[in-house]
């Protein structure tokens, strides 16, 4: 009965009047961040970590704050997909498939309560799955060593690359770009500075916040002026709002295969809820077969979608969590605000700090209660958050970014990066290259050279011993099949592209 | 098809100077058998791979936008420099109006609403920074209130 007292731990910490205030707030924000078209759960949560550290909370109510806000962005996603057929953020693209047509013939009520409820079984689930699974494969990374981790590093980068992204090749490049960003600065083991080339700024490294907001925040804001925002067309208007419990219950199956599919997604390092709203939709499309209607506006269409992208995003966090390796963008976002907490994620987090973690898991719980009634009965007030024109939108986001970058450290050289990194994000976006592997390089590249270093000292320099032991060779396995499998398999996993008016 | 062929050189390219200043990193006399040198340039390496690979195989090429339009991206980036470095000494409110104004102009070119969010995001944003938040914000420049 441990799980028990764990979760009595959590509740307790949970409920506190304070820390509920902070998941209420949290999911409120969030859905709006969700909401809101070209500020998806990644750059949402990235601008809002400096803003949190000046409010000066502790490390639970931080991270119980910020997870209230991405499991909220999760669920606010569908929002603009539905009645605006643009995704507001990157997971929600499936959902404009079926959500839009449905919103045009009329059901756009029933798209946003049907995907509500389908964004809460999956969710719920999936928090669920993460506190069972959670613990167990916590116990089993106690037998990870550096050879292993280094393995799993290989992993995350290569299932990152060949499953989510469209060229190998590229997200390889965006991968390396982000681990020789990690390396500027200096070294900890030899103490020497690294690729400063003499720039007193770069002696202590490149600050992965910097870093995030520059590629996810600044570069939406020269793609909005390239497109002059002309993809801000006032969508449907939303008028009566009633449940459809009958659609809701004839989705029953659907929903929770979703959450299935989505959960196991979610756990693969470096694949994500992108992956999990895909294969969710996929499956329950071939499932359905031509007679199902996918893509002409069907619940089931929604349904599938939304509980395997909120589905993805719990499962996420398993492997964030017990193993310091996040599944998407945004967990790495959120690796980022623990890492910057001094909170190291590993095994080690759930026999050290359980208050931590038992206290996001309760909050996750509640949290998804909360945002269901936000998301169903008052999804009108969201609704209305889309209205808030691009011209003005974009220049109080990108004004945000930079107060909160400028009060991380004060100085105008990382305010110069962050628009550096706007600038090649943008082209980048252009040339097709992910940029969430540059994120994940730079917050992961100085653990992997650790590792692989520790593995060296041990062995005495004999690089055998990466592959020495089997949960290692299990791992590189895995991480090569992940690279070069949806080589073959692309022909039949052609991403569908969002339809047009 | 070009696009790709370039950006695959630049990489290139970019992964050799890589590899050459990771040559030139001091090792201690604490040297680990792998020493701080190596995971530098084995990065070096795999992107000096990888940017040969979309040279040889790249995909077609992105919609580039008209050059009116990469003007007012470079306006955007010249404006941003500016307002990094702006903030210290001129205080928050006027780099803020006038940024966000200039921002809100490129989005969507109407002169008055663009005046109108510079004005109301500056003032708008301070108060949430300085007040909800408590931020230590300097509203306008020292020189002139003292």
């Amino acid at each position: 009965m441990d799980l028990l007292s764990n979760l009595a731990t959590g509740f307790g910490i949970a409920l506190s009047p304070y820390t509920l205030m902070l998941a209420v707030f949290g999911c409120f924000i969030g859905t709006i961040i969700g909401a809101l078209p070209g500020l998806g759960p990644s750059n949402g949560v990235a601008i809002l970590i400096p803003l949190t550290f000046s409010l000066g909370l502790d490390a639970t109510s931080a991270l119980v704050l910020m997870t209230a806000v991405y499991y909220g962005a999760m669920y606010g996603g569908r929002i603009s997909s539905i009645l605006l057929n643009i995704p507001g953020d990157e997971p929600a693209l499936m959902t404009t498939l079926d959500g839009y047509p449905m919103a045009k013939a009329g059901r756009a009520g029933d798209a946003l309560i049907i995907s509500g409820f389908a964004s809460f079984t999956g969710a719920f689930l999936s928090t669920v799955g993460l506190m069972l699974l959670a613990p167990l494969l916590a116990r089993i990374a106690f037998q990870f060593g550096p050879a292993e981790y280094f393995a799993l590093y290989i992993l995350a980068f290569a299932t990152l690359g060949g499953i989510a992204s469209n060229n190998q090749a590229k997200a390889a490049i965006a991968s390396c770009i982000g681990l020789g960003i990690a390396m500027i600065g200096v070294d900890n083991n030899s103490g020497m500075p690294r690729l400063t080339f003499g720039n007193m700024h770069l002696f202590d490294g490149i600050d992965f916040l910097v870093a995030i907001v520059g590629l996810f925040a600044i570069t939406e804001v020269f793609s909005f002026i390239e497109s002059h925002g002309k993809n801000t067309s006032i969508g449907i208007t939303l008028d009566k709002l009633k449940v459809p419990w009958r659609d809701i219950w004839n989705t029953r199956w659907v929903q929770l295969r979703g959450s299935l599919v989505g959960f196991i997604a979610g756990i693969l390092p470096g694949a994500g809820a992108s992956l999990g709203s895909f294969l969710a939709y996929m499956s329950e499309k071939s499932i359905a077969g031509e007679k199902g209607g996918f893509g002409t506006g069907v619940a089931k269409g929604v349904a599938a979608p939304e509980a395997g992208n909120n589905a993805a995003a719990g499962g996420a966090l398993v492997p964030m969590l017990t193993l310091g390796v996040p599944g998407s963008g945004t967990t790495a976002v959120l690796l980022a605000l623990l890492m910057t907490l001094n909170i190291t994620p590993g095994p080690t987090l759930f026999t050290d700090r359980p208050e931590v973690v038992w206290g996001l898991i309760a909050s996750l719980l509640i949290a998804n209660f909360v945002l269901l009634a936000m998301n169903v009965p008052m999804v009108k007030v969201f609704v209305r958050v889309l209205s808030v024109p691009a011209w003005v939108l974009l220049p109080g986001v990108t004004m945000i970014s930079f107060v909160g970058i400028y009060s991380l450290s004060g100085s105008y050289f990382d305010l110069l990066l962050m628009v550096a990194f706007g600038v090649l994000g943008w082209v980048l976006r252009k040339l097709d290259v992910p940029t969430v592997p540059i994120i994940l390089g730079i917050l992961l590249g100085g653990h992997m050279e650790d590792s692989l270093r520790r593995a060296m000292v041990l062995s005495d320099g004999d690089w055998t011993y990466l592959f020495s032991s089997k949960i290692a060779i299990g791992l590189w396995a895995v991480a090569i099949a992940g690279f070069v499998a949806p080589l073959f398999l692309r022909k039949f996993l052609k991403k569908p592209q969002a339809v047009s008016d | 098809m070009v696009s790709d062929r370039i950006f695959g050189a630049v990489v290139a390219v970019v992964a050799l100077a890589y590899i050459a200043s990771a040559n030139q990193i001091q090792t201690s006399f604490l040297a680990d058998p792998v020493g701080p040198k190596m995971f530098p340039m084995m990065i070096g390496a795999g992107a000096f791979i990888a940017g040969i690979f979309v040279i040889l195989r790249p995909d077609g090429d992105p919609d580039w936008p008209v050059l009116s339009t990469i003007g007012a991206l470079l306006i955007a980036v010249v404006v941003l420099v500016a307002y990094a470095y702006a903030l210290k000494p001129f205080g928050f409110i006027l780099p803020t109006a006038v940024a966000s104004a200039i921002l809100s102009y490129q989005i969507f070119p109407k002169i008055g609403q663009a005046v109108l969010v510079g004005a109301g995001l500056s003032i708008g944003l301070f108060m949430l920074f300085k007040f909800a938040l408590g931020l230590g914000l300097v509203a306008f420049p020292s020189a002139l209130f003292g």
